[in-house]
């Protein structure tokens, strides 16, 4: 940002109208029609970028759900409207029930774990010590790496009969455990997997929380006699609590998404064990030899409904704390 | 606090790393292991022994899916800039009605579902015949990124002095050329750490490759993998291979450019 401060000022900024506009709501406009003009001329890209790659498929998405689709009516583009028959056939299904259950355990245990360890860990970090920053580097690298690759790697660790996890739990007498393919298992490893790639953002952003709070806060509790457990409950959790409400919030929105995690290590199965609705939206759509697009479309659209809920409540409380 | 003390502290820690990155590790090292100690009980713990086969195998195989993603996630790249940096130039400076309608709009889009969108552009794409190309990928990959794209662009580009564009106009600069030879140059980390992101999200992705291109000529590394694991599932050595091939962006992305990973994943924080 130095380049900003050392900018060529040929000439002094002229004074219009007196002063030189600055903050919101505080400008001098002559020519307000041409300005505006400009200033969409500029967002035009993004507006037809919006429209054509944003709304159009979401309109497709919500007309697949409403039509009776087959292989041959979807590519003629003549299938009846049917109107929320496939929703009705979705949510009468036997595999709505589970799945809506497995989305709730996974993102719910999923969350709790990567916000607990996320936490512990920042403010194990927040201290500095010799190559804290560099190992808080380290943690970064789960969250970077392709989904694909973690979760591979989770696959044939979880194998039953050559995983390492499988191996270390033999040598303490555990007999092997069957964690991708039995179905009291399956939606508990794809969970561990996640959690993993989960705990790095939220120890990256609850540590810049925790950084941003001062240490003068915690100078005074500890003169009037806070003791560590006593300072943090009474100190740092609530003054996190702001930046805690958007990590959970987000972490929720982008857990319901997840698809690739689950979708490698057991395609939901075994027997729909670990179907949650991203899955078996994508089954539905494209996972089977016959794809029924109309449910997967629907069922992709009640995961949507679901994840705009919780992502409206985010940008309230967001905006709550930008005014405060 | 007491020196002592703090070493404690990078022991504890290091001893944390490590078991974070255990699973990372274990990929190295199965990478590196033959195809006849794969399935001995217990496994190797270091890649004693070891062997190149697997990254043979990427060598013989996997190339033509490296350069792909190389192209797609490049393409990402061009395309999320092209769009958004206009965008969060007119967004900051520019003050257009409707602007705070269009920031809300760009929130809300970065919480849709991949699969929704995989599923509104299969049908999309199947009608105008981009079915199985790159360009079509691209375009889906780069939904990833604009969004965020804007919204990180658009805070950086607020923080530039007014002032500085005032010396631009007075030197008669229109909108565009102040766009391109202040905004631009001044804007430098955050167009970095954006394009960073794009890039590795365009060569992360999954499901619109599988879901887009998994009948294409020229398929990305993610599907090149998925494949390995689908064909062969006797080759671990192979498949960690290409994973740890697959991982270099996003190792080389940490190591020269962490400052601007971390200020990426606070500063909104998204990830699919």
């Amino acid at each position: 940002m130095s380049r900003i401060a050392q900018a060529p000022n040929r000439r002094p900024a002229p004074a219009i109208g007196g002063s030189v506009p600055t903050g919101r709501g505080h400008r001098k406009v002559w020519r307000p029609r041409a300005e505006q003009l400009t200033a969409w001329a500029f967002l035009l890209p993004i507006v037809v970028y919006l429209v054509v790659f944003y709304a159009y498929p979401l309109y497709r998405n919500l007309e697949l759900s409403l039509r009776d689709y087959t292989v041959r009516s979807f590519v003629q583009g003549d299938a009846p409207f049917i109107g929320f028959d496939n929703y009705a056939k979705v949510i009468n299904d036997a595999t709505f029930g589970p799945a809506l259950w497995h989305t709730v355990v996974f993102t719910v245990v999923s969350l709790v774990f990567q916000f607990g360890i996320g936490l512990a860990l920042a403010l194990f970090f927040v201290r500095n010590f010799r190559l804290s920053a560099t190992l808080r580097a380290l943690f970064l690298v789960p969250w970077l790496l392709p989904l694909i690759v973690s979760s591979s790697t989770w696959a044939w660790m979880l194998n039953s009969d050559s995983g390492v996890v499988n191996a270390v739990l033999g040598m303490v007498g555990v007999d092997p455990v069957n964690w991708l393919t039995s179905p009291d298992w399956a939606l508990w490893s794809v969970t561990v997997a996640n959690i993993w790639i989960g705990v790095p953002f939220n120890l990256v952003v609850l540590y810049s929380g925790l950084q941003a709070i001062s240490p003068a806060v915690y100078e005074a509790a500890a003169l009037d006699g806070a003791s560590g457990w006593q300072r943090f409950w009474s100190v740092t959790f609530p003054l996190l609590r702001p930046v805690s409400a958007i990590t959970l919030l987000l972490g929720l929105v982008y857990t319901l998404k997840v698809f690739d995690i689950i979708w490698i290590m057991t395609r939901g199965g075994p027997s729909g064990a670990s179907t949650t609705f991203a899955t078996w939206s994508y089954r539905l759509g494209f996972g089977n030899l016959v794809p029924s697009f109309g449910p997967g479309a629907a069922v992709g659209n009640l995961l949507i409904v679901t994840a705009l809920v919780f992502g409206l409540l985010y940008i309230r409380v967001q905006r709550r704390q930008a005014l405060a | 606090m007491t020196a002592p003390r703090r070493w404690w502290k990078t022991l504890i820690g290091m001893a944390l790393t490590g078991v974070m990155l255990f699973p990372v590790y274990w990929m190295i090292n199965v990478s590196f292991t033959r195809d006849r100690d794969m399935r001995k009980s217990p496994p190797s713990w270091f890649p004693v022994d070891g062997t190149l086969e697997g990254y043979r195998a990427v060598l013989d195989q996997q190339l033509p899916y490296l350069g792909a993603s190389l192209v797609v996630g490049l393409g990402t790249v061009a395309l999320t800039l092209a769009v958004a940096a206009p965008a969060a130039y007119s967004l900051a400076k520019l003050r257009p009605r409707g602007g705070g309608a269009l920031s809300f709009l760009l929130l809300i889009a970065q919480m849709i579902p991949g699969i929704i969108m995989a599923m509104g552009f299969y049908a999309m794409y199947l009608n105008l015949g981009v079915l199985n190309t790159l360009p079509g990928l691209i375009v889906a990959d780069s939904t990833l990124a604009v969004p965020f794209a804007v919204l990180i662009l658009t805070a950086f580009m607020s923080g530039i002095p007014q002032e500085l564009l005032h010396a631009a106009r007075v030197d008669g600069a229109g909108a565009l050329r102040t766009f391109w030879s202040i905004i631009m140059p001044v804007s430098r980390n955050a167009i970095i750490t954006v394009s960073l992101f794009a890039f590795l999200w365009a060569w992360s992705d999954f499901i619109f490759a599988s879901t887009l291109d998994s009948g294409g000529d020229h398929q990305p590394i993610t599907l090149g993998i998925y494949h390995y694991i689908g064909n062969n599932n006797q080759q671990w050595n192979a498949i960690m291979a290409t994973a740890v091939v697959a991982s270099i962006p996003a190792t080389v992305l940490l190591v020269i450019a962490q400052r601007y990973v971390t200020a990426g994943v606070t500063a909104g924080a998204v990830k699919d």
